[in-house]
């Protein structure tokens, strides 16, 4: 842990933490081959998964997407988890029968229509009662465009300045109603007060939007944004239009030095210190004690990452079949041939120098003993973002990331669906609360209220505005 | 076919759009306007009709008249279907979705989900919104005419391909293989546009990121004037389930009826405008009332009268159309009387399908199981 935990300009420590999930449906975290491993489909997994994580007084509920089914060798990837609903729709169905968890849609600027996407994501708060986030995403590559009537159209550099023009006109379209635009009463002279609506138009280089909006504010003034990226830009952009980040910083030295970062970025963009929350992605393994804990995690491991998904993996960066290869012996001795056709795609491993790369892993490898098994099950769960141990000691460590303020809170994988949050309510949350870093109830019924945001400041009245 | 030997049974949809067909609905629904827009009132309502006894709830979409004057919001369709998916058990949920301003892959991917959340109990209204401010929401210019059709069929083509691109039985969960999908059961759709497509031209890759729909297929559902230029009747690519039928006065609907059906053998829906007395009032005269805040225009043949003239009215009509939507003036009045007076009557007379819960659409249209179009023998 880091001597200096202070954060600087005036950030101050919440002392909390708020706990969201996500249901992935996609890759290898979600262990299939357990004897419990549910569907990843039918709607009882999802409302068993959220409705026990609203048991746990969750802040969140979190889905994914991936607009291209991913491949290995030019062909559908065979051995994970793969095919999932879309996020609004599930996420609707979900509003029906929970009260109070925060429902967050990851969505995609490059392949929506601003105005679309801002109506459905106002349609899905107004359903759920101001519970509804965006969870911003962006996608450059062609690939996934040959899915969409506009194909590939965006650079790799463009993506930002392309998602932040998209996000302040879905921001113009959710404030674009006065706050008391519906009439009280069924005698009012109109439904709505006349020019109680504001236009929205807007000019770029990649998209026109001239649009009456059709929905008022919400119970949350406008959904919650979360915002992934990690590079410089990623980071630039969440400072000055997320509210929450949904980091790739789990571990408590590095959590800290992401907040100072963030922190640092978001006060030069003219917003508070506090303004930005941060939740990293994270996975639990969890037991009675820390002996069964590590049992467990070997056991969720193995199913985790098994041979086939061991060489799977492999074959993604050498670029060749490489099926000859046993599993628990060690990695392979041929080079990488990396040619296009040949990685995994959708799942964002485009680029390695993979010479240089197969060198460096073989050293490692060798170095620590480890099979290819043991290597991939090492590369594709990180250590960091893997909390496993007892209830007592993961809630002590948790404890301690509440009390310098590394995080705002944790959105947990699941590695079991839709049990695999059972053991966490059932005996971390208690342990949590009993350490006073936990909410013992919601605090309000609109996501905004759960993670203490304030509402939002209605955006500029300027009609039109101009972006790339 | 109507046969006069075999008293046939049809079903009944019931349109839940806002607070009701008439634009001034508003004025006389039982909630304040500002409690339109939400979980709560989409909750009671498809509540309502499904222990009414309708078959099936429809949910409109699309551009709202102007602000001010009378409804100006919308909460989407699809959301508004997928949240009453789980509250309900036996009601066939189907939205309108737009296919000329949408992503097709996008709409292909929300019915499919809607299918999951409703288990096998939806439906697509197929919608071709042309206008130039619907367009200009999206940097898109006005569609016109033969241009619609071409793009909803277009739309349809791309869902029905997308729907079909995972097998029914390609999650294998082979833990000896360690193989989750059998990738031999996935197919591209590899759709594009035919070179005469009068739009600007595209293609969809694939697959779906979703696995195929519990109904396989979803009934697709058209409105009659997107037949001719592009969606064909029992085309396995962009062919329609149901056709939505309009007539201007009552007297033609049943003629209507029989002039679609002759075109192919789908299920055909006569739409109609439903007035009632009710609340110690005639129908004549809460219309009136209504009409003098706003005028109502609309295409689709109107009844104004009492609860007896309707049933007798609908009996007659479903022994021609295989179902009848109704568009409530006032959804929270005209509900009543419905769930009161009309569809009592009309089970007692032995015209209305059962209602059965855990159905599907297609099971509610007599459609068999729909055969995928890349399923090959040998699997």
């Amino acid at each position: 842990m880091s001597e200096n935990t202070d954060i600087g300009h005036g950030f101050v420590p919440s002392g909390q933490l708020q706990l969201g999930v996500f249901f992935q449906g996609v890759n290898s975290g979600t262990v299939w081959k357990a004897p419990e491993s549910g569907s990843q489909t039918d709607f009882e997994s999802f409302r068993q998964l959220a409705q026990t994580a609203e048991r746990g007084l969750f802040a969140a509920f979190f889905l994914g997407e991936g607009l291209r089914l991913r491949e290995h060798q030019g062909r559908p990837h065979a051995l994970d988890v793969a095919g999932r609903p879309d996020a609004q729709t599930m996420l609707a169905a979900l509003a029906a029968v929970t009260n109070k968890i925060g429902l967050v849609a990851t969505q995609n600027t490059t392949y929506n229509d601003p105005a679309h996407l801002a109506h459905r994501l106002a349609s899905l708060d107004l359903i759920s009662g101001g519970r509804a986030a965006w969870n911003v995403v962006t996608t450059d590559n062609a690939w996934t465009g040959a899915n969409f009537r506009r194909g590939g159209y965006l650079d790799h550099a463009d993506r930002y300045v392309h998602a932040e023009a998209f996000v302040q006109t879905a921001k113009r379209i959710w404030d674009s109603w006065e706050a008391e635009a519906i009439s009280a009463s069924e005698t009012a002279a109109t439904w709505s007060a006349p020019d109680s609506i504001r236009p929205v138009q807007h000019t770029g280089a990649h998209y026109t939007v001239d649009y009456e909006p059709r929905l008022p504010r919400t119970a949350q003034h406008r959904p919650v944004l979360f915002q992934a990226g990690d590079s410089p830009e990623g980071r630039d952009f969440a400072a000055r239009q997320a509210d929450v980040i949904f980091s790739a910083h789990p571990g408590l030295d590095a959590a800290l030095i992401f907040r100072r970062d963030i922190v640092a970025r978001t006060v030069a963009a003219g917003r508070g210190a506090n303004e930005v929350q941060i939740m990293p992605a994270s996975e639990f393994i969890l037991a009675a004690t820390p002996q069964e804990a590590r049992e467990k995690q070997a056991w969720v491991r193995s199913l985790q990452i098994g041979p086939e998904q061991a060489i799977a993996y492999l074959e993604q960066f050498w670029g060749r079949e490489l099926s000859g290869y046993d599993p628990d012996g060690p990695l392979p001795d041929i080079d990488p041939v990396v040619e296009e056709t040949s990685e995994t795609r959708g799942s964002g491993f485009h680029g390695a120098k993979a010479r240089q790369l197969a060198d460096q892993w073989r050293a490692e490898a060798l170095d620590k003993g480890l099979s290819i098994r043991q290597f991939v099950s090492g590369k594709t769960s990180r250590a960091d973002a893997t909390f496993s141990g007892s209830y007592t000691e993961i809630a002590d460590l948790l404890a301690r990331y509440a009390a310098v303020g590394a995080v705002d809170g944790f959105n947990i994988s699941p590695w079991l669906i839709p049990t695999g949050l059972d053991d966490i309510v059932n005996h971390l949350v208690p342990e949590l609360q009993a350490r006073g870093v936990y909410p013992t109830d919601y605090v309000g019924t609109t996501l905004r209220e759960h993670l203490g945001l304030p509402l939002p400041q209605r955006a500029e009245s300027s009609a039109t505005l101009s972006h790339a | 076919m109507s046969t006069a030997d075999h008293p046939r049974t049809g079903f009944l949809a019931l349109e839940l759009d806002g607070d009701g067909a008439h634009p001034a609905a508003w004025r006389a629904a039982r909630h304040a306007p500002t409690e339109l827009l939400s979980g709560v009132r989409i909750r009671s309502t498809v509540l309502a009709a499904e222990s009414a006894g309708f078959h099936v709830a429809t949910f409109s979409d699309g551009p709202v008249g102007p602000a001010g004057s009378d409804i100006a919001a919308r909460l989407d369709a699809v959301q508004r279907a997928a949240f009453a998916g789980p509250i309900t058990r036996s009601i066939i949920l189907v939205p309108e979705v737009d296919t000329v301003f949408t992503e097709p892959f996008h709409v292909a991917t929300q019915l499919a989900s809607l299918d999951y959340v409703t288990a096998g109990r939806a439906g697509w209204l197929v919608a071709a919104s042309g206008s130039e401010g619907e367009g200009a929401a999206v940097g898109r210019s006005a569609v016109a005419g033969a241009g619609r059709a071409a793009e909803a069929a277009a739309a349809v083509e791309v869902s029905r391909r997308l729907w079909d691109s995972w097998e029914d039985d390609a999650v294998i969960r082979d833990v000896d293989s360690g193989r989750y999908l059998d990738v031999d059961k996935l197919h591209y759709a590899d759709f594009e546009t035919d070179p005469d497509f009068p739009g600007e031209g595209y293609s969809v890759k694939g697959p779906a990121i979703i696995p195929r729909p519990l109904q396989g297929q979803l009934p697709v559902v058209a409105p009659a004037e997107l037949l001719a230029d592009g969606l064909a009747v029992g085309s396995p690519d962009s062919g329609v389930d149901a056709v939505l039928v309009t007539a201007p006065s009552l007297e033609e609907l049943g003629e209507a009826v029989a002039q679609v059906r002759s075109r192919g053998a789908v299920s055909v829906i006569a739409e109609l405008d439903v007035v009632l007395d009710a609340r110690g009032q005639r129908a004549k005269e809460r219309l009136a009332q209504l009409d003098a805040q706003t005028p109502w225009p609309s295409n689709r043949s109107r009844y104004v009268g009492d609860a007896a003239g309707l049933v007798d009215f609908l009996s007659e009509l479903l022994a021609t159309a295989d179902g009848v939507r109704l568009h409530p003036a006032v959804l929270d009045v005209e509900l009543d009387e419905l769930s009161r007076l009309v569809l009592p009557e009309l089970r007692r007379r032995g015209v209305l399908a059962p209602s059965t819960p855990e159905t599907t659409f297609r099971a509610l249209l007599g459609l068999g199981q729909a055969t995928n179009r890349y399923a090959t023998a040998g699997h």
